[in-house]
C-alpha cells in the first residue's frame, strides 16, 4: 500500500488536513505541538487504498526534541511514497526554509500552502504557479479548515502518487546545504511570487491581546476566565448529570427489576446493584464530559494556551519550569495522559521530568466527575460549585509545592522560545468531532475496565454470602479494617477506602464503586452519602482523590515517557505521601477547629 | 549618507521599539530553532510587549509573533536606527 506522510512546521494544520482527508479525529489545537506521535489513516485515492500518516510538526530537519525525533525515525525507517508538505501561507516567508531543507532529501513532494483564508485577510498574496515554477515542486494554496482549494490539492496528491517526481536527484544535494545558500534561495523564490504588506493591519488578535496580555489585568482575566468556565460546567453539567442518573434509576425500577425478578437473588444483585448501578452512575456523567470537552476544544483552539504561557512563564521559571509546563497542566484538566506526552516538545530531560512530576496533580475530567457528584451531595447548592473550584486551587498548589521541592534535583537551562499564533475559533465541525471523540473514548473505557471494576467491587463487598453486604465481615470489610489505621486519621471510612483502592485503576470507578457499595444510584446514592458523611470527611476524601495517583494509564504513560522505573516510582510514592499528608492536615485541622 | 546606528541587545528594547537583527550568539540547537522562527540577520524585529515580573518578551518578525525570555533575547544583537 502506498504511503503519504504529512510534514511541516508545528501548528500549520497538518492534523486538520488529516481529519478532512480521512474523516478521522486527530486532535487539533491552536498550539504548536498538539500532535506528538504518529497517527495513520486510510483513504481511497484514485481507486487505490493509501495510507496517510499525520506526524508531529518539525521546525527544521536537525531538531532534537522527542517529537521531532519521532519524525526523523519515521522518515528513516520508511520513506513515504509522497510527502505532503504543509506550510502556513501567512508565514511563508520563514517556513520556506523547511521546504528547502526537505527538498534535499530526494522525496516525492507536494506542497500545500495552508490557511489561505488567513493569508487573504492579512493582505498577503502568493502566486502559487510562479512558486511551482521557481521550485519545480507542485504547490497549491488551500484552507484545510474551511475546504477552499481542497479538491485541487487532493487531485494533485493523487497525481503525484501515480507519477513519481523525485525532487533533487543529484547526489550533491545529499549533503546539507549551508544556511546561507538556503537564505539566498528563499529570497529568490519569495521576491518572485509573494507579497506581504509591510505592516500587518491592526487586527482582532492585536486588539484582544492588548487586553488579554495586559501587564496588570492579564493574570486576573486568566483566573476569571477559568473560574467562569468551571462554574459554567458545574452550573449546566450537574443538573444534567443528576437528571440522567435519575432517568437510569427510573428505567431500572420500571423495566429491569421486573424483567430480572425471576433470577436468583445473588445474580439479580450482581446484575442490578453491581453492574447496572455502577455503570449507570458512571454513564450519567456523559453530558458533563461532552460539555467539558466542548469548552476545552474552544480554549485550545482559540490560541489562548500560548497566552497563558506568556502570562505564567515568569512564575513558572521560578519553579524550575516554563510557560509550556503550565500549558500542559491546563491540558491535563482534560486528561493527564496527552498532557504528559505533550512534554515531548521540551528538549531538556530535567525540564521534561519535572513537568511530568507535576502534571498528574492536574485535576482531570475523571476526577471532576467524583467532585461534582460528592460536592452536589454534601454541600448546599451555592457552595458546591465553590467547593469544586477550591479543589482546582489545591490542584495548582500541589503542583507548585512539588516543583518547589524537587526543582533542585531537576535543574535545567532550557531556553523558552514559543510562537504566539493568532486567535482562531473552532468550527462547529471541529467541536463536534472533539466532543464525539471524547465520548467514544469514555464509553470505551466504561465498557472495559469500569464494568470489570464494579463487578470486582460487588464481589468484594458481597462475598462471602453469609456476611451482610458491604459489612465488616465481607472481604472488602477485611481489607478496609486492615487499612483502617492508615485511613482513620484522615476521616476515610472502610467503604470509601475500597472506592479509593479501585480509583487507583481509574477515577471513573470511584463513583461506580460507591453506587455498588451502597447498592444505590442517582439521588438515592447522594442521600446515602449525605447521611453517612459530614462535609469534613467528604472534603478530605476529595483531597485524597485529587492528589494520589490519577489512574493506571497515567502511570503507564509516566513509565513509557520517562523510560525510568525509578522516576515512575518516585511519582507514585510522592503523590501518595502528599495526598495522605494533605488530607491529614485538613481533616485534623478542621476537627481541631470544631467542625 | 550613512545614518548612525547603535548596537543593542534585543532585551534592551522597550515595547513599541523596533530594530534590525545583527547576529545571534546562542548554542547551535537554539540557533536552529530561532532561524526556523525567522530570526535571521538583516530582518526587521519589533518588541510588542514585555510580561510583568521580568517575564518573556513578545516580538514580531514579519508575520510571526514569538515569545522569548529575556535571557534568550540578551543573546540577540540588534541595530536600532
Ligand atoms: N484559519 C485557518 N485555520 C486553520 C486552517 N487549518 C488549520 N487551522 C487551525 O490551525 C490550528 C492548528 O491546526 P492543527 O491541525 O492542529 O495543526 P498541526 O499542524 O497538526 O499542529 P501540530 O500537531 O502542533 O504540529 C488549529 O487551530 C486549526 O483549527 C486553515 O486552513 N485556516
Ligand atoms: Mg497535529
Amino acid at each position: 500500500m502506498k504511503r503519504i506522510a504529512l510534514l511541516g512546521m508545528p501548528n500549520t494544520g497538518k492534523s486538520t488536513l488529516f481529519n478532512r482527508m480521512t474523516g478521522g479525529a486527530a486532535r487539533v489545537g491552536n498550539w504548536p505541538g498538539i500532535t506528538v506521535d504518529l497517527l495513520s489513516g486510510h483513504i481511497l485515492l484514485g481507486g487505490d487504498m493509501v495510507e496517510i500518516i499525520d506526524l508531529p510538526g518539525i521546525y527544521d530537519i536537525h531538531g532534537f526534541s522527542e517529537d521531532e525525533q519521532v519524525v526523523r525515525h519515521f522518515l528513516h525507517d520508511n520513506i513515504p511514497d509522497l510527502a505532503v508538505v504543509v506550510l502556513n501561507a501567512t508565514q511563508i516567508e520563514r517556513q520556506l526554509s523547511l521546504l528547502l531543507q526537505l527538498r534535499q532529501y530526494n522525496l516525492n513532494m507536494v506542497v500545500l500552502l495552508n490557511m489561505a483564508d488567513e493569508a487573504k485577510k492579512f493582505g498577503i498574496t502568493i502566486d502559487a504557479a510562479k512558486m511551482t515554477e521557481a521550485l519545480g515542486i507542485p504547490i497549491f494554496l488551500m484552507s484545510a479548515k474551511y475546504g477552499n482549494g481542497y479538491q485541487d490539492a487532493v487531485h494533485a496528491i493523487g497525481k503525484a502518487l501515480r507519477y513519481n517526481t523525485p525532487g533533487m536527484a543529484e547526489n550533491l544535494r545529499s549533503q546539507l546545504e549551508p544556511e546561507t545558500h538556503i537564505e539566498e534561495e528563499m529570497s529568490r523564490v519569495l521576491d518572485h511570487a509573494v507579497q506581504v504588506p509591510a505592516r500587518l493591519p491592526d487586527n482582532l488578535t492585536a486588539q484582544l491581546d492588548r487586553l488579554m496580555l495586559h501587564p496588570l489585568l492579564g493574570l486576573p482575566i486568566f483566573f476569571g476566565i477559568m473560574y467562569l468556565l468551571f462554574q459554567g460546567i458545574f452550573f449546566f453539567g450537574q443538573p444534567l448529570q443528576s437528571a440522567v442518573g435519575d432517568f437510569f434509576n427510573w428505567l431500572r425500577e420500571l423495566l429491569l427489576a421486573p424483567a430480572l425478578s425471576s433470577l436468583p437473588p445473588v445474580i439479580q444483585g450482581l446484575l442490578l446493584d453491581g453492574i447496572y448501578n455502577g455503570v449507570a452512575t458512571v454513564s450519567a456523567f456523559i453530558p458533563i464530559i461532552v460539555l467539558f470537552f466542548l469548552f476545552m476544544a474552544i480554549v485550545e483552539d482559540t490560541g489562548y494556551l500560548s497566552r497563558a504561557a506568556f502570562l505564567m512563564d515568569a512564575l513558572m521559571s521560578r519553579l524550575g519550569l516554563d510557560g509550556r509546563s503550565f500549558v500542559m497542566l491546563l491540558m491535563g484538566f482534560g486528561c493527564n495522559v496527552p498532557a504528559l506526552m505533550g512534554t515531548r516538545v521540551m528538549r531538556s530531560r530535567s525540564l521534561r521530568l519535572l513537568s511530568m512530576l507535576v502534571i498528574p496533580f492536574s485535576l482531570c475530567s475523571a476526577r471532576l466527575q467524583v467532585f461534582v457528584f460528592i460536592s452536589a451531595a454534601l454541600f448546599a447548592p451555592g457552595s458546591a460549585a465553590l467547593a469544586v473550584f477550591s479543589l482546582y486551587l489545591f490542584s495548582f498548589a500541589s503542583a507548585i509545592l512539588t516543583a518547589l521541592i524537587f526543582k533542585r534535583h531537576f535543574q535545567n537551562n532550557e531556553p523558552f522560545v514559543l510562537e504566539l499564533p493568532p486567535y482562531r475559533f473552532p468550527t462547529l465541525r471541529q467541536m463536534w468531532l472533539r466532543g464525539w471523540h471524547e465520548v467514544y473514548h469514555f464509553v470505551h473505557r466504561a465498557s472495559k475496565f469500569i464494568i470489570l471494576g464494579v463487578v470486582f467491587v460487588w464481589l468484594l463487598t458481597h462475598l462471602p454470602t453469609s456476611a451482610t453486604p458491604a459489612g465488616p465481615d465481607t472481604w472488602a470489610g477485611h481489607v478496609g479494617a486492615w487499612l483502617h489505621p492508615l485511613f482513620e486519621p484522615i476521616g476515610i471510612s472502610a467503604e470509601l477506602t475500597i472506592a479509593l483502592i479501585f480509583g487507583f485503576v481509574a477515577k471513573e470507578i470511584v463513583i461506580g464503586s460507591l453506587a455498588v457499595i451502597y447498592g444505590l444510584g442517582g439521588h438515592a446514592l447522594s442521600h446515602a452519602l449525605a447521611i453517612q458523611l459530614d462535609w469534613v470527611q467528604a472534603y478530605s476524601f476529595m483531597l485524597f482523590t485529587l492528589i494520589y495517583t490519577p489512574c493506571l494509564s497515567t502511570v503507564a504513560t509516566l513509565r513509557s515517557e520517562s523510560k525510568s522505573i525509578r522516576f515512575t516510582l518516585l511519582s507514585l510514592v510522592w503523590s501518595l505521601a502528599l495526598a495522605w499528608l494533605t488530607s491529614l492536615a485538613f481533616y485534623q485541622g478542621a476537627r481541631a477547629l470544631g467542625y | 549618507m550613512k545614518t548612525p546606528e547603535f548596537t543593542h541587545s534585543l532585551s534592551d528594547l522597550a515595547p513599541g521599539e523596533s530594530a534590525t537583527i545583527v547576529s545571534i550568539q546562542t548554542d547551535d540547537a537554539l540557533r536552529q530553532r530561532l532561524l526556523a522562527l525567522g530570526f535571521r540577520a538583516g530582518k526587521h524585529i519589533e518588541v510588542i510587549r514585555r510580561a510583568s515580573f521580568s517575564g518573556p518578551l513578545q516580538v514580531r518578525i514579519g508575520t510571526t509573533d514569538i515569545l522569548l525570555r529575556r535571557q534568550e533575547a540578551a543573546k540577540i544583537t540588534v541595530n536600532k536606527p
